[in-house]
């Protein structure tokens, strides 16, 4: 471990024109919030139905990837794994800069924005989402101890300890995410013990995928060779993370067929939802799950190309599932009285409709673009990434 | 922008005096920035909570206020009640249903078996476990001692957790600026509002504007302390068969209905 040598991202042409472009997209979220606060929400498709829309797809989908993506530094320190040390600091920041994306828009997409500090010192402790508040800032906290002991001569002996802090945190703040919905009682398209371990597969295959294509960009930018061996066993990882999704998705959605009172939600979702019923079948089951399981399951020798486009599918899939999940789940009418037919000057009994706005795909594509953006800051400044594949150095200490 | 925060003395029982959380954030910002939220955040909840709690006085924790909606007295078309609230509490429709503010609501069921319609309002109900206030981070959501669920204007966030997590819709998101607002009724945009069973009133011993005004048709709709079993509401509710709207979700709210 101590022979790995890490070096600082040298920069050059293609880093700073990326740099350059990321900021932009930051920068247009930025810009997107600013209108969004001052006009209101009235600008964006949002409603008093559809109360979480496209920025909280986002948002969710960054969390879930943060948390995720610290699973290759768990498997270097947590499970020993010698191949994955020298990817673990990278792991680590990527973290950090991930959730901080997620959450600068979940900030900014709130109604008073200027209130965070009431949020932060008004804590209502039978809130879960109070909680995920306090998981978060513990997140960040605990992956910043992380990376320092790694980076640290002094310290490197207490990896193993914080690494497994910061493992068993990761899973507490992704079943604290699939809990903000697992507990909403009256919505049939949420309420489930299932979403929890649904939101861990999701993030540990979401997360992989990302944390694969910024290896891969990286090996492009700076020749920086990811053994090949390595990223094998990455492809292997992905297809059982993707397959635990759709076995944790199966799940969710069997049990729900047999509930009750959840069956209409369904059949509404599985047959007849238009648009979600086309994502969730096209985007996320076929293209986001069974495709890439095809183009990666029991090859040897996967090209790069397939990696990379193995990668995206998933990525795109999640998104999809994630939106499926959230906005699909509240577009459907909340049940006031189950056997009668309702109608109203609000919508009772219909499906809410939604339209996202610009400003909510600019605030949203913003979050990614600020993770982004900080990851590379951050390769910048410090020594994250290791010379070379550092898997040969690692093998011979 | 803070339309809300400024027009209010604290009048409108929401249980926050104008300012106040102001106080409490300005006391613990430095603390917070140097400590983190994390290590800070018990000794501040007692700080809020303890106010609050004071501020949440004149409501008597003996009562609980109620409604009975008898659904066979409801006026089918009739929005006596809306536009009463409307006019009580300073909020109107213009004609996009889906963002604009719905304190109260006329729904009309319809038994498909039968092909019966009849007409009731809903509005929030009052929950006697609200899961509005149970996932609130801010703690704005909250009920007072005799039963009424507010939003703490000056301090809610515009998170929108409390709409995803009440059962009956009755909580609309300030999607626009306003204008002519009603002293006793602080609203602002980028806020959670919903019906406060007109507190302003009830802490008056004045009945919600929705009941005045239907007592001038169709006399659905009954208001007192259901927790006091000599009230006039009380006796109807134990005399005939009530029901609250999706019972089986456990929240028990305060607004029952009859003949539905
Ligand atoms: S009806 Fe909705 S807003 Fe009113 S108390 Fe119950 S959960 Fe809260
Ligand atoms: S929108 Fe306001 S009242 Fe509702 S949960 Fe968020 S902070 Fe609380």
């Amino acid at each position: 471990m101590a022979n790995i040598v890490y070096t600082e991202c040298q920069g050059g042409q293609r880093f700073w024109a990326l740099l350059g472009a990321l900021l932009m997209v930051v920068a247009i979220g930025a810009a997107s919030a600013l209108y969004m606060e001052h006009n209101g929400h009235i600008v964006t498709g949002m409603s008093n139905e559809i109360v979480w829309g496209l920025p909280h797809v986002f948002a969710v989908f960054l969390i879930v990837i943060a948390s995720g993506v610290l699973n290759i530094a768990s498997l270097g320190s947590v499970f020993g794994e010698m191949q994955y040390k020298p990817k673990a600091r990278l792991s680590g920041v990527l973290a950090i800069t991930f959730l901080v994306g997620g959450l600068a828009i979940l900030v900014l997409d709130l109604g008073r924005p200027d209130r965070l500090t009431v949020a932060m010192t008004n804590y209502n402790f039978r809130s879960i989402f109070a909680w995920n508040v306090l998981l978060y800032s513990g997140f960040i906290a605990v992956v910043v101890a992380y990376l320092v002991v790694q980076m640290t001569r002094t310290w490197a002996r207490y990896t193993p300890h914080v690494g497994l802090v910061a493992f068993l945190w990761r899973l507490t703040l992704t079943t604290g995410t699939g809990s903000i919905f697992g507990f909403l009682i009256a919505r049939s398209p949420y309420a489930s013990a299932v979403l929890a371990p649904l939101f861990i597969a999701m993030s540990l295959a979401y997360g992989l995928a990302v944390f694969i294509l910024i290896r891969l960009a990286l090996e492009n930018s700076a020749s920086r060779g990811l053994g090949d061996e390595l990223l094998q066993r990455l492809m292997r990882l992905l297809v059982i993370f993707v397959g635990s999704v759709l076995y944790f998705s199966g799940v969710f959605h069997f049990t729900s067929i047999y509930t009750a009172w959840r069956v209409g939600w369904e059949s509404y979702l599985l047959l007849d939802g238009g648009l979600y019923t086309l994502l969730f079948w096209g985007l996320y089951v076929i293209l986001g799950t069974l495709v890439p399981i095809a183009m990666l399951y029991g090859r040897t020798g996967v090209t790069r190309q397939r990696e990379i486009v193995g990668s995206v599918l998933v990525l795109i899939g999640g998104f999809a599932h994630i939106y499926v999940i959230i906005i699909g789940g509240q577009a459907y009418p909340l049940e006031l009285f189950p056997g009668y037919e309702v109608t109203s000057s609000f919508n009772d009994g219909v499906v809410a409709s939604y339209v996202p706005t610009l400003p909510e795909l600019g605030l949203g594509l913003g979050g990614a673009g600020l993770a982004l953006v900080l990851a590379m800051v951050a390769m910048r400044v410090f020594r994250l990434l290791p010379q070379g594949d550092g898997v040969s150095n690692a093998d011979a200490s | 922008m803070t339309e809300g925060s400024q027009s209010c003395g604290g009048s409108c029982g929401c249980g926050s005096e104008a300012g106040k959380v102001d106080e409490g954030r300005r006391g613990f910002l430095a603390g917070a920035v140097a400590t983190g939220a994390t290590a800070l955040a018990p000794g501040v909840t007692l700080f809020a909570y303890g106010t609050a709690e004071a501020e949440a006085a004149g409501a008597d924790p003996k009562k609980r206020w109620g409604m009975l909606v008898d659904v066979s007295k409801c006026v089918d078309g009739c929005t006596g009640c809306v536009t009463a609230c409307q006019t009580e509490n300073g909020w109107k429709t213009t004609g996009k249903p889906a963002t604009d503010p719905q304190w109260i609501r006329k729904v009309t069921l319809r038994d498909p078996k039968s092909g019966a319609t009849r007409s009731a309002p809903v509005m929030c109900q009052h929950c006697a476990e609200p899961p509005c206030a149970d996932v609130c981070p801010t703690g704005a959501s909250f009920k007072r001692a005799d039963g009424i669920v507010l939003v703490d204007r000056h301090r809610c966030i515009g998170c929108r957790y409390c709409m995803m997590a009440c059962p009956y819709k009755a909580r609309s998101f300030v999607h626009e600026a306003l204008e002519d607002q009603k002293p006793h009724a602080p609203r602002g945009m980028g806020t959670v509002e919903g019906c406060t069973l007109c507190v302003h009133r009830v802490d008056k011993g004045v009945a919600p504007a929705c009941v005045e005004a239907c007592a001038k048709s169709g006399g659905a709709i009954m208001f007192g302390d259901i927790a006091d079993p000599k009230s006039e509401i009380s006796k109807v509710i134990a005399t005939y068969a009530t029901m609250q709207i999706r019972g089986d979700l456990g929240v028990d709210p305060g607004v029952r209905y009859r003949n539905l």
